[in-house]
């Protein structure tokens, strides 16, 4: 061996990242806070637009000419979505920085009202679209509450398995974009081709890729097919050394150090001011975890961390979702081998509505044992299908909160029933609504290039945020 | 969710401390509801965060609904968390429909800007000391509080600057928008 190519060995073996390590650079200068008579007070800037003459006309009113007024957004790759960013600048530096959303609404809360409770599960699941699964389980866990029944064990460790996996495939996704946004282009193709095989497995189990469907109140629609759990763990012993190659990538590399340290920090204080959770809580320290605060599905039966960091920035949070992917593997491995027997839904038929289906020719449909027993055999079968299925059943009157933790933090249900077969009030504390507030406060007094690293840390989805 | 035991000290400090501001404590599935007159609502809501026994520092969320058949009609929830305690407690304050003003909590709890308005957006509830108060999900020129009960879904008209658009059940395209 050469000298030259040794040197070059050596030096390869230095870079080379141990599994979980944080490579600390010195800090970087702070940016220089903004004094409070330079920030604008807070100007009310609509949302349909139009607005545009109207803000340039006070600046020009104002003899201001030294700052600049830009729109990132509603249509901008790096928003995450629909996201509207009335920025204003002087030079590159951020003044101030106002979020719009509400580009995305569909009015969902008020549909879920004119439907029978089963079919919430199905509005509820389009809402924040890269973790359908964590909503479908908060709505359920929120009408299991008010009919006070618990979905069978088997169910509450397959609600767990399909979470965290959706877990992965939602924190893949933001390390994608986060990498497309920051210009490493291969972390995006990287974590995309790793979110398509968590989409296989869950499109092999629920049916769909998204917006699944599949956890019902009282159980899940349907059980595991037969050879999921061989892909599953095949899938995961592949994913381990997937995260190692991410961070191989990422966590020292200089570019990426110098576009995430101290950018979008914020004071552990200051989120919880300003409701933050989820993994930018945990980025600043506060090991607040919904999964171990308050378990719902069975979580206290498994062993896992609740990864933390100190830096409350850009790269701290990438520490921590990457750490939580791994500790959702680790969950995972644990429900595969821990798997309880028995049924998926609760054996309770004025409740309980399980999938009958079989694959016939024609693809999958209504098992024939079934429509053969409610149309020639049994009236009352007939009668009891007919009503499930048009009218579904009562929820006794009452209101509860349920949360879940996200990908994105705390998602939170309050529903509220009157007695009948349909919600009376659904709302949803969607994590992403609430992070997005900290977003002026994180950007401002800095760059504007550090705009997009700041606003891809909060890891916003629109389809949450509007719904 | 919080045991109803671990609520105790808070609720028996809440009675003490304000007495006629708590129109009403309930319990269900575990859930602790103490119902407030709007009046009190900052003082209360600044002592339930401070308080030793309390420090509720972290409100989770804040959700408007529309009960049709009260006088005061509108209800604000707050779900309050304690990172301290692990507990959790739910704050209550109805207003009606000709007066719906209620003290704004932005201060005390700045999350909660965006839920307020919010509620505004979808309830008409107007707060009081809000720095901002504007729709943040509808357009801005929507008319109505879509989510109150006696507002329908669907078959409304939609009004934007300078067009309108009839009902989707109700509309052709004839060179412009007419309603059948």
């Amino acid at each position: 061996m050469t000298q030259q190519s040794e040197q070059r060995v050596n030096q390869a073996e230095d870079l080379a990242v141990k599994p979980g390590e944080a490579f600390d650079l010195p800090p970087r200068e702070a940016a220089r806070p903004v004094e409070e008579t330079e920030r604008r007070a807070q100007q009310i800037i609509a949302m349909g637009g139009g607005d545009w003459a109207e803000v340039t006309a006070r600046r020009h009113a104002e003899g201001d000419d030294e700052t600049m007024v830009i729109n990132m957004g509603p249509q901008h790759p790096s928003t995450h979505g629909v996201l509207r960013l009335v920025l204003e600048l002087r030079g590159e530096e951020v003044i101030s920085a106002q979020p719009v959303v509400g580009y995305l609404h569909t009015g969902i809360e008020k549909s879920a009202e004119f439907r029978p409770w089963v079919q919430g599960v199905t509005f509820v699941t389009r809402m924040d679209y890269l973790s359908p699964l964590f909503n479908e389980t908060a709505y359920c866990l929120a009408v299991e509450k008010l009919l006070d029944v618990g979905a069978p064990p088997r169910a509450q460790a397959l609600r767990v398995l399909l979470m965290e996996l959706n877990r992965v495939a939602s924190h893949l996704v933001w390390l994608a974009t986060t990498g497309l946004e920051l210009g490493a282009l291969s972390v995006m193709l990287y974590g995309f081709r790793e979110r398509e095989e968590i989409l296989d497995i869950l499109e092999a189990v629920t049916g769909l890729r998204m917006n699944h469907a599949w956890v019902r109140p009282a159980g899940v629609s349907q059980d595991l097919p037969d050879g999921i759990e061989d892909k599953i763990r095949a899938f995961m012993s592949d994913m381990r050394g997937k995260i190692d190659e991410y961070e191989t990538l990422l966590t020292r590399n200089p570019i990426w150090l110098e576009r995430t340290k101290g950018v979008g920090y914020l004071t552990p204080e200051r989120l919880v001011e300003l409701g933050v959770t989820g993994p930018m809580l945990r980025a600043s320290g506060l090991d607040f975890d919904l999964r171990k605060a308050e378990p719902y599905c069975g979580y206290e039966q498994y062993d896992f961390e609740v990864p933390t960091a100190t830096g409350s920035d850009a790269y701290a949070r990438y520490q921590v979702r990457i750490a939580e992917m791994r500790e959702s593997l680790k969950i995972v491995e644990q429900v595969l081998d821990s798997l309880p027997g028995g049924p998926v839904m609760l054996d309770d038929p004025k409740i309980g509505w399980p999938a009958r289906l079989a694959l016939g020719p024609d693809g999958l449909g209504n098992s024939p044992e079934h429509v053969r027993h409610i149309m020639g055999e049994s009236m009352e079968a007939l009668i009891h299908h007919f009503k499930m299925v048009t009218g579904g059943f009562k929820v006794p009157a009452g209101e509860v909160y349920v949360s879940v933790e996200s990908p994105r933090g705390e998602l939170g249900y309050h529903v509220v029933s009157d007695g009948g077969n349909l919600p009376y009030r659904v709302h949803v504390r969607d994590p992403s609504f609430v992070n997005l507030q900290a977003v002026p406060d994180m950007v401002t007094g800095g760059l504007i290039a550090d705009v997009i690293a700041a606003l891809s840390s909060v890891d916003p989805v629109l389809g949450g945020v509007d719904r | 969710m919080s045991s109803a035991e671990a609520i105790q000290p808070v609720l028996t400090g809440l009675r003490e401390r304000f007495p006629e501001a708590v129109k009403e404590v309930s319990g269900h599935r575990g859930e602790v509801t103490v119902e407030l007159r709007r009046e009190r609502l900052p003082e209360v809501a600044t002592w339930l965060r401070d308080h030793p026994a309390a420090r509720f520092r972290h409100l989770s969320d804040l959700s408007g609904s529309d009960y049709l058949d009260r006088e005061d009609r509108l209800c604000v929830d707050y779900h309050l968390y304690s990172f301290d305690h692990n507990v959790r407690l739910r704050l209550k304050v109805r207003v009606s429909v000709e007066d719906p003003h209620l003290p704004s909590v932005t201060s005390i709890w700045p999350t909660a800007d965006w839920h307020e308005r919010e509620v505004y957006d979808f309830f008409g509830v107007r707060f009081d000391g809000h720095p901002n108060l504007i729709r943040i999900l509808m357009p801005e020129d929507w008319r109505g509080y879509p989510q109150r009960k006696d507002y329908p879904l669907g078959g409304v008209d939609v009004d934007y600057i300078g067009a309108h658009i009839p009902p989707p059940d109700t509309r052709r395209y004839k060179g412009g928008w007419t309603s059948t």
